[in-house]
């Protein structure tokens, strides 16, 4: 085992040129092949690309996708988001334990099959659904896991169990997937068609920087939820001084109940790959990375395809779109399973390597970004609206939507709704048309821009979906009058505290402490102090958090304080005989009674 | 001069230089800015959150922040105050810190700064975590449970020493310092006269055998409140 370990290590990092900087692609080909990373192969990776071993176990433990405890040969990654539970993924749970004779987190006893639950996977519109090793399963039903289990025992192939396949590409041999679009309304932007390569030849046809000239004009504001100007960040890299400069396509989308970049992956890769390219050309890059997350991987070798293609077709490599001396490629670099990676230092610190862990900020990445060069990193609808802004024109874009966010938006619309899926409207829109056109008139609350976005009710349904009044990255969720929504903020409490990078102390402290209380009063121990110590908690949590996780990530208490007040008072109890009621004497006293072994005298 | 910034802290205006913190600034101009895992000599690394400010209105790690022409930072506000005294109560509960019988009380920062802010105890829930001891080593010892994951020894070790014994582990919630071993901190090359060994803020890495050659009560921390030596430049 040990000298085939050793063998197969050198020849994995050999692989990726015995670059530190691969460390990311060696670790996860080590897991893939072995089934863990042990700290036997940690020492030997560390050896061969010149690192320590206790930086390979940093990296190793910062992603839940990788592992120095063996795994089966087949893991099943089962979403545990609050819509999949809302789709009855408790039942779901009970199959599997059932199924297979184990709880989550276990490996059935003969090494085989592993349990495990894992945050959204980007199937909201599908759910529930699971990941059996990289293979997407859909719709599930108790009968369907069952069956599952059985054909896995049977085969251990996890390919074979895609039986129906999807629309579109979703059927293409290199995806083979059971996954659906599910594009509900297409729009001018991202879902029309376009000749590939008339937009990247009518931007080389200018000089970099009137393409940048034009995305201003635009008013393009990126789509991965931040809304930052997409001209002004080109214009900051292009000018930033380095050696080299680096494209970065964040196609992280972890935020729960966004889907919309997998969409958009699955059926508009040329569009995506053609706008990467204008921002090369723009910011003067040779390089683009794609940063896939580690879900999304069936649709790696199709979209390694895609990029053949766009090789073949003149639209990627060497004097790419017939400009003489503009060079540029793109790879794609795979994630392992940290919703953080999708924060853009994360994202690049993770490209570098290392732990997932945001950078401190100055220097920005369009100053420094990977490998120290300047960088620009944007959303994967980003890119696509780039594209069509040169094909179309900077003013035909800017037409469309409002005045303040130009174009159009994929919303991503999972919840208690008809019809859930990929919406393309146009900015401006009021969330209560959106509502209407997924079928869901009856909704309770709708939690606009995922977990780290707002929770708003009836009376803000006449608001509209732009960067200035309800922002969003695309996550749309419905809840319907059936539903707890206290239960809800607690789920999205324990996404954040599962995928803190735990870097500072707000975020990796506070939400806990937020989830806590919040239970508590869950739990009907509540008292109405507590509100008061959940406002000012959550307040420091957002204002003293290093990133845009933890600067976020009390929104849903808060958001939900201010808007849905009621639901909390509702469950809070007074204290009778001014005595605390979550404190349970019994209960506190309950250890010190085992180590002393007798009942105490007085309770 | 040409690389002189002029900025506002709390009303009061103060010289920096071009590339300096906002901390450092404040410092040398003796206005202490709290700060757990900021220390001289080591890279800034804007973990703890203790330093924050608001610069121009937006909360910023002071300690990482640089300085620029007339910004106004506000450092001593009550609701400033506030978030420190969150974190550190947060920074209390998420280990055991039993200050009454740790050999580090009156050297230790994070207990310092409690005094400094006038906490008694922390009104947050205490998380009990468990967490282990590594005594291998013949002369260092950590106890893990009061770690507070501020990362000097990581940074002393990596950037001091040349030598990376130290390195962060794990994540969110479970993020812990681990040796660059399998396990055990004798099986690294940590020496007695790194400087790894000096910078822990708290009494998560120890001498062994030094612990009560200063009495309890005659300690830095029990004699001046934790920054007042950078108070005192000022005064002078
Ligand atoms: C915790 C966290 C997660 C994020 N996840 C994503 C993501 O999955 N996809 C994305 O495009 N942006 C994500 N972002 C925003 C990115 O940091 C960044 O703003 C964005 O990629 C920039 O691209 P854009 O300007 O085109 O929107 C995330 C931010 C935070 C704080
Ligand atoms: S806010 Fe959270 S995710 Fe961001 S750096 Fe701090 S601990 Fe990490
Ligand atoms: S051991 Fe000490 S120096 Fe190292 S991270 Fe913990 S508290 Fe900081
Ligand atoms: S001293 Fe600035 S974040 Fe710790």
């Amino acid at each position: 085992m040990s000298a085939s370990l050793q063998a197969a290590v050198q020849e994995i990092c050999q692989a990726c040129g015995n670059d530190r900087t691969r460390v990311m692609d060696i670790v996860r080909e080590v897991q893939s092949r072995f089934g863990c990373v042990t700290g036997e192969a940690m020492d030997l990776i560390a050896k061969t690309v010149s690192a320590h071993r206790v930086e390979v176990e940093g990296v190793v433990s910062f992603y839940a996708f990788l592992s120095d405890q063996p795994k089966g040969e087949v893991v099943i990654r089962l979403c545990n988001d609050v819509i999949d539970e809302m789709a009855g993924s408790e039942r779901i749970v009970r199959a599997f334990r059932e199924a297979l004779g184990i709880d989550f987190g276990q490996t059935t006893p003969d090494g085989r099959i592993t349990l495990e639950h894992t945050p959204c996977i980007g199937m909201c519109d599908q759910a529930p659904a699971a990941m059996v090793n990289d293979v997407i399963v859909t719709r599930l039903s108790s009968d369907s896991v069952w069956a599952m289990v059985r054909e896995l025992k049977a085969h251990m192939d996890p390919k074979r169990l895609v039986q129906k396949l999807g629309d579109g590409n979703n059927a293409h041999s290199l995806v083979h997937a059971m996954v659906e679009n599910n594009i509900r309304r297409s729009g001018p932007v991202i879902f029309a068609d376009l000749t590939p390569g008339d937009a990247l030849k009518k931007a080389v046809a200018m000089s970099p920087q009137e393409v940048i000239r034009d995305i201003k004009t635009s008013r393009l504001r990126g789509r991965g939820g931040a809304g930052f100007p997409t001209g002004i960040k080109w214009d900051y890299t292009r000018s930033a001084e380095g050696a080299k400069r680096y494209v970065l396509c964040n196609a992280d989308e972890g935020e729960p109940g966004t889907f919309k970049d997998r969409v958009i992956l699955t059926e508009k890769a040329e569009l995506l790959f053609e706008g990467m390219a204008i921002a090369g050309y723009a910011v003067g890059a040779e390089t683009g990375i794609l940063y896939l997350r580690a879900e999304y991987a069936y649709l790696r070798a199709f979209l390694e395809d895609v990029l053949n293609r766009q090789r073949s077709r003149g639209l990627l490599g060497k004097d790419v779109g017939g400009k003489r001396g503009f060079d540029f490629d793109i790879r794609i670099q795979m994630g392992a399973g940290a919703y953080i990676c999708g924060e853009e230092t994360a994202l690049i610190s993770s490209c570098e390597g290392l732990r997932g862990d945001p950078k401190n900020r100055p220097p920005f990445p369009a100053q420094k970004g990977y490998l120290g060069c300047p960088t620009t990193v944007n959303n994967v609808e980003t890119f696509c609206c780039v594209a069509r802004i040169l094909d179309k024109g900077p003013g035909w874009f800017a037409q469309l939507g409002s005045q303040g966010s130009s174009g159009t938006k994929l919303l991503s619309i999972s919840g208690d709704c008809k019809s859930p899926g990929v919406y393309e409207v146009p900015f401006g829109v009021k969330l209560r048309e959106v509502l209407k056109m997924a079928g869901a008139e009856e909704a309770l609350a709708v939690q606009v821009g995922g977990p780290s976005g707002q929770m708003v009710g009836e009376k803000d349904y006449d608001r509209s979906i732009c960067y200035d009044d309800l922002a969003t990255g695309g996550s749309v969720m419905v809840f319907g009058p059936q539903r707890n929504l206290l239960h809800v903020v607690s789920k999205f409490l324990e996404f954040f505290v599962e995928e803190s990078c735990g870097y500072c102390t707000p975020c990796r402290v506070g939400n806990v402490l937020l989830k806590e209380r919040v239970d508590r009063i869950l739990a009907g121990q509540g008292e109405e102090a507590d509100l008061a110590y959940l406002q000012d908690l959550g307040q420091t949590v957002k204002m003293a958090s290093r990133c845009g996780l933890g600067q976020t990530s009390a929104n849903p208490v808060l958001s939900t304080l201010k808007n849905f007040r009621s639901m909390y008072e509702s469950l809070l109890r007074k204290p009778i005989d001014g005595k605390q009621l979550s404190f349970d004497i019994h209960q506190a006293l309950a250890d010190a009674q085992t180590v002393v072994g007798r009942q105490s005298v007085h309770f | 001069m040409s690389d002189t910034i002029n900025f506002i802290i709390d009303g009061v205006e103060i010289q920096g230089r071009e590339g300096q913190t906002i901390l450092e600034a404040a410092e040398a101009a003796g206005i202490y800015i709290p700060r757990l895992c900021h220390l001289k000599g080591l890279t800034p690394h804007g973990s703890c959150r203790v330093c924050t400010v608001l610069v121009n209105g937006r909360p910023q790690a002071s300690c990482t922040q640089p300085v620029a022409e007339g910004i106004v930072v506000e450092s001593e506000s009550e609701r400033v105050q506030q978030i420190r005294r969150d974190i550190i109560d947060m920074l209390f509960v998420e280990g055991n810190h039993f200050c009454m019988f740790c050999e580090k009380s009156g050297n230790c920062e994070l207990q310092a700064m409690a005094y400094r802010f006038g906490i008694p105890t922390p009104k947050f829930p205490y998380q009990f975590p468990k967490r282990g001891v590594d005594a291998s080593h013949p002369d260092i010892f950590v106890d893990h449970n009061r770690c507070i994951l501020c990362g000097r020894c990581v940074r002393a070790s990596r950037d001091l020493d040349g030598k990376h014994v130290f390195d962060f582990v794990d994540r969110g919630p479970h993020k812990r310092v681990a040796v660059n071993a399998e396990a055990r901190l004798a099986d690294t090359n940590l020496d007695a006269s790194d400087k790894a060994t000096e910078v822990c803020p708290v009494g998560a890495i120890l001498r062994k055998r030094v612990g009560y050659a200063v009495p309890v009560g005659k300690r830095l921390y029990d004699e001046k409140p934790i920054g007042s030596d950078i108070e005192a430049a000022k005064t002078k």
